[in-house]
């Protein structure tokens, strides 16, 4: 155990601290003959009996050449993982059950293009990418998430079978990458809103006094509430627009941990308390989370959104 | 493991699996049945249409039938499904068939494995040079497919055939290494089918009227020979091959009956010689007149011909020694000597009533002087002869007097035995053309001749040839002098001028090389080159040991140069990645994103006891970057030394 933990840290670790470029140097690189490599091996085999038979000399250097071309292929299979230039980039945050999409870029300082490259972090589910010569590209490698919290990068299996296919190279990457998931959200009426008129004077029914502006058009909108002339301008190209009104009451919501039922788990709380965020936010609503340990302030918008869920995905009740 | 966005292929890969169908196939248009190259056209054709409208390939019960009737075609087109010809016609057709079947990359695979595969059998019918040079092409084009097979969409044509050519240029010092150095066994491993050795010319055991005129009209090379000494007087090349004694009336035929063996005394000084025979299926060796010292695998026949054990199936090198003048069977078998007296009792009643006369009166050696007076006097050595009846020998002597050299051998030596004296004809070759350029004579299937061979008490056999008495130039200088202008002569050696010849000369030259080191290299010339490399016996085991060095120096030179990467040009650059690379090794690793001052900073908090020492490598670079180069180069390397103690 002792000796194969030192081996794999030593062939699988990153550097220091897992964030900086890597490139892949022939420790990391490995080699194995490909089915099509088999096959093609036992046809040389059939091939250089028939030569033999036949005596054929052109025959015997045939052979000989393909071969030749066999060694050759795996040097240049080989070849086309040495020296690439690995770096990890970022990845942006999912609710559990989606796909995240891990960032990595490759660069390659080669004259020559490098094809075929695939990389997969969960079997099954391969990324294909090329490099062109003296040029970097940009990959989401897909690992799906099952569960909120912190998901790091599994192992990545970088394999090429590129130029001829007889051979699979491969090597492991394991940058020090991770994405953030979110709790998947339940979707369940928002809890009774203490409407506390904000700034006093402004009380009024549901703010629609002062035209303010357009928004676009989100799924909670009622019908109603679409600007049909000024959604209609953009020749139906864009999406349905809301007339906004400026002042009115703000709904001002508190979303305690103790509002949902203590009867349900943990989980499915914190479930119905991320659909709480996720429509309070719709409703452009100001709300607050109350979590165990945890009180974030009523606010409003995106940042504050993210604020939420990130503490609802790191909550520990 | 493999998924279906793997496996699938993509569309503009199709073509190039074409193109490899085409190249490996199309050479065997050549020797194939027409119907077969137009079955094999068809179905390509039909891929390619399908292709073209980006239509569904055609179903299992559609193929099924279809290989089912390609199949039963070549069965009944050449009675086997095995063998070369039918083997080769079966490739073919399911080189196309599959073409048919492209879905998956695995399919494509099978393609360029078998199109590999069919390079090997062009082989089987010729591996001259032109052969060779095609090939090479058509292993880059389907070597090409492979990679794009595996480079995907986005690979660029012109970027796949220089990373094929590539590819190929590399294999190439293994090949010769393997070529030089692989142990080599001399086939058949097994019996070859039958039809492995066909469509050889070359003479035949048996001589009709016109049956050596057609041979002439053949331009190929029969053999090649390199004496070790001068080269004797033309008028003395005689080549022997099958002797023959049995005459009906029409066609001559070699005794096939049990021969006394001979008994042969060498009058000249013996001369060695190595003669190169291509492929001609028979047996005999076309040892120069008279063979003293055959190979071990050779035997003398009772009628003085070279006689190899096997029939020579392929090119093949004996090394010979001829005496010009000899004495042979001083004392003949009477059985022997009675078949050589032997006509048809029948057939040409007017040359045999001349002999008897000639017999009355004379002396052997005069009958033959006569004989040979009378071709002399108003015959005509001519490729094109008028037919002949029943009579054939009459109508020759009495009338036509026209004739080629198998004429007047049987003329001759009917008129011989008419008057008593045994008689046989001859068939081989005559002369041959001295390359210059390589030393080699060269004789071709345009050489081949017929003369006679008398027996005369106490002389023993001797050779005479009646074709020397009509055209001297024949046996002097050559077919094409003897024959007048306009006779059907092959192209290559009618045409006289200069410089064509020196252009034949060189091909044939360069040709013959390539026969002797490339196509000849057996297990005997691969003793003689490792002998010369300084291992004078070599086993499989020094073989083995030989090649795995060589090899594994080829593997080294082409990891060095698939390690090598190119130096960092610029010394401050260079000198800053070296400071990094130190910092990676103390477990700082500088981000890309990180500028120098950034990672200072850090350096100063992880690290503080390097911190100092960084801080001025970091200051020199700056300078040395953004400054004036030449003053501070010296700082920045002074500073990353001090970091690396």
């Amino acid at each position: 155990m002792g000796i194969v933990a030192t081996l794999k840290q030593k062939l699988f670790r990153w550097q220091s601290d897992g964030t900086a470029p890597l490139r892949l140097g022939q420790r990391r690189i490995f080699i194995v003959p490909s089915r099509g490599g088999l096959l093609y091996a036992l046809a040389l085999i059939v091939m250089l009996i028939g030569a033999i038979n036949y005596n054929l000399a052109l025959g015997h250097a045939l052979v000989f050449l393909l071969a030749g071309l066999g060694v050759v292929g795996m040097i240049h299979t080989f070849r086309n993982l040495h020296g690439l230039i690995v770096t990890p980039g970022r990845s942006g945050p999912v609710f559990a059950g989606e796909t995240a999409h891990f960032e990595l870029m490759l660069d390659n300082d080669r004259p020559t293009p490098r094809l075929g490259l695939e990389l997969e972090a969960e079997s099954g589910n391969p990324v294909f990418a090329t490099v062109n010569r003296k040029k970097s590209s940009k990959l989401n490698i897909p690992v799906s998430s099952k569960s909120r919290g912190w998901l790091t990068l599994p192992r990545v299996r970088l394999s090429t079978r590129y130029p001829l296919g007889l051979y699979t190279a491969w090597a492991y990457l394991q940058p020090a990458m991770r994405c953030l998931v979110y709790p998947q959200p339940i979707a369940a009426p928002l809890p009774d809103s203490s409407p506390t008129p904000l700034g006093g004077e402004r009380s009024g029914d549901g703010g629609q006094e002062d035209f303010a502006g357009f928004r676009d058009r989100q799924p909670a909108d009622s019908p109603r509430h679409v600007a049909w002339k000024a959604s209609a301008r953009n020749a139906g190209e864009g999406p349905l627009l809301i007339k906004q009104f400026a002042g009115g009451a703000q709904v001002e919501l508190m979303l305690d941990w103790q509002l949902t039922d203590a009867a349900l788990s943990d989980e499915t709380r914190i479930g119905i308390l991320t659909g709480w965020v996720l429509a309070a936010d719709a409703a452009d609503a100001h709300y607050g989370l109350r979590l165990p340990g945890i009180d974030i302030p009523t606010g409003s918008g995106e940042r504050h959104r993210q604020l939420c869920l990130e503490a609802l995905a790191l909550c520990q009740p | 493991m493999s998924t279906p966005a793997r496996e699938a292929l993509d569309r503009h890969a199709t073509p190039w699996l074409f193109a490899t169908a085409l190249a490996t196939t199309a050479p065997h248009f050549m020797h194939q049945p027409p119907w077969l190259s137009a079955v094999a056209g068809a179905l390509l054709l039909w891929a390619v249409w399908l292709w073209w409208k980006d239509q569904r390939l055609p179903g299992r019960w559609i193929l099924i039938p279809l290989v089912g009737a390609g199949s039963a075609g070549i069965l009944f087109e050449f009675h086997t499904l095995f063998g070369r010809d039918a083997g080769v016609a079966m490739l073919v057709m399911f080189m196309n068939m599959k073409l048919l079947e492209l879905k998956s990359q695995r399919d494509a695979t099978v393609v360029v494995t078998l199109g590999y595969f069919l390079l090997l059998t062009h082989y089987l019918y010729s591996q001259s040079i032109p052969t060779g040079l095609w090939l090479l092409a058509t292993m880059w084009l389907v070597t090409a497919t492979l990679i794009r097979l595996h480079g995907g969409p986005s690979s660029r044509p012109r970027d796949t055939l220089r990373h094929a050519g590539l590819l190929c240029l590399q294999a190439i010092p293994f090949m010769l290494v393997l070529f030089l150095l692989f142990p080599r066994i001399s086939g058949p491993l097994w019996g070859l089918p039958s039809d492995a050795f066909t469509g050889k010319t070359g003479l035949s055991d048996s001589m009709s009227p016109g049956s050596i005129a057609q041979l002439v009209q053949n331009g190929d090379i029969a053999f090649r020979v390199r004496f070790d000494g001068a080269l004797p007087p033309r008028q003395k090349l005689y080549w022997r091959g099958p002797v023959m004694e049995q005459f009906d009336g029409t066609t001559w035929h070699q005794y096939k009956g049990r021969q006394p063996a001979a008994q042969l005394e060498s009058l000249s000084p013996p001369i060695g010689y190595e003669s190169t025979l291509e492929a001609h299926n028979q047996r005999w060796l076309l040892a120069l007149d008279a063979p003293v010292a055959l190979p071990p695998e050779a035997a003398l026949s009772g009628t003085l011909t070279a006689i190899n054990s096997k029939p020579v199936h392929e090119r093949q090198r004996f090394r010979l020694t001829s005496s010009l003048d000899y004495r042979f069977n001083p004392s003949e078998d009477p059985l022997v000597l009675r078949r050589n007296l032997a006509l048809p009792a029948n057939r040409n009643p007017q040359s045999r009533a001349l002999a008897a006369q000639w017999r009355a009166a004379n002396a052997p050696e005069a009958i033959i002087a006569k004989a040979l007076a009378l071709f002399a006097a108003d015959f005509t050595y001519t490729l094109q002869p008028p037919l002949l009846g029943v009579h054939g020998i009459d109508d020759f002597l009495f009338q036509t007097k026209r004739g080629f050299c198998e004429h007047y051998a049987a003329a001759f030596v009917v008129l011989m035995r008419g008057a008593g004296i045994p008689a046989r004809v001859v068939g081989g070759y005559q002369g041959g053309e001295f390359n210059p350029l390589d030393g080699y004579l060269v004789v071709r299937q345009s050489d081949a001749h017929a003369w006679a061979e008398v027996w005369l008490d106490g002389q023993g056999w001797r050779r005479v040839d009646p074709t020397a008495a009509v055209s001297p130039n024949r046996i002097e200088t050559g077919i094409a002098d003897a024959l007048a202008f306009g006779e059907p002569l092959p192209m290559l050696i009618q045409i006289r001028a200069d410089w064509i010849r020196t252009l034949r000369y060189r091909w044939e030259a360069i040709n013959n090389a390539w026969n002797q080191s490339v196509l000849g290299y057996d297990p005997q010339r691969q003793r003689e080159f490792l002998a010369r490399l300084g291992l004078p016996d070599a086993d499989w085991r020094s073989l083995t040991i030989a090649l795995g060095s060589a090899c594994g120096l080829l593997v080294a030179g082409l990891m060095g140069w698939a390690l090598y990467k190119q130096p960092q040009r610029d010394p401050v650059v260079r000198l800053w990645h070296q400071a990094l690379r130190h910092l990676a090794r103390r477990k700082v690793d500088c981000a890309p994103w990180e500028t120098p001052l950034d990672l200072a900073r850090r350096v100063r908090e992880q690290r503080p006891e390097l911190a100092e020492a960084f801080q001025r490598v970091v200051d020199a670079y700056l300078v040395a970057r953004y400054g004036n180069t030449d003053k501070h180069l010296k700082t920045l390397r002074d500073a990353v030394a001090r970091l690396r103690q």
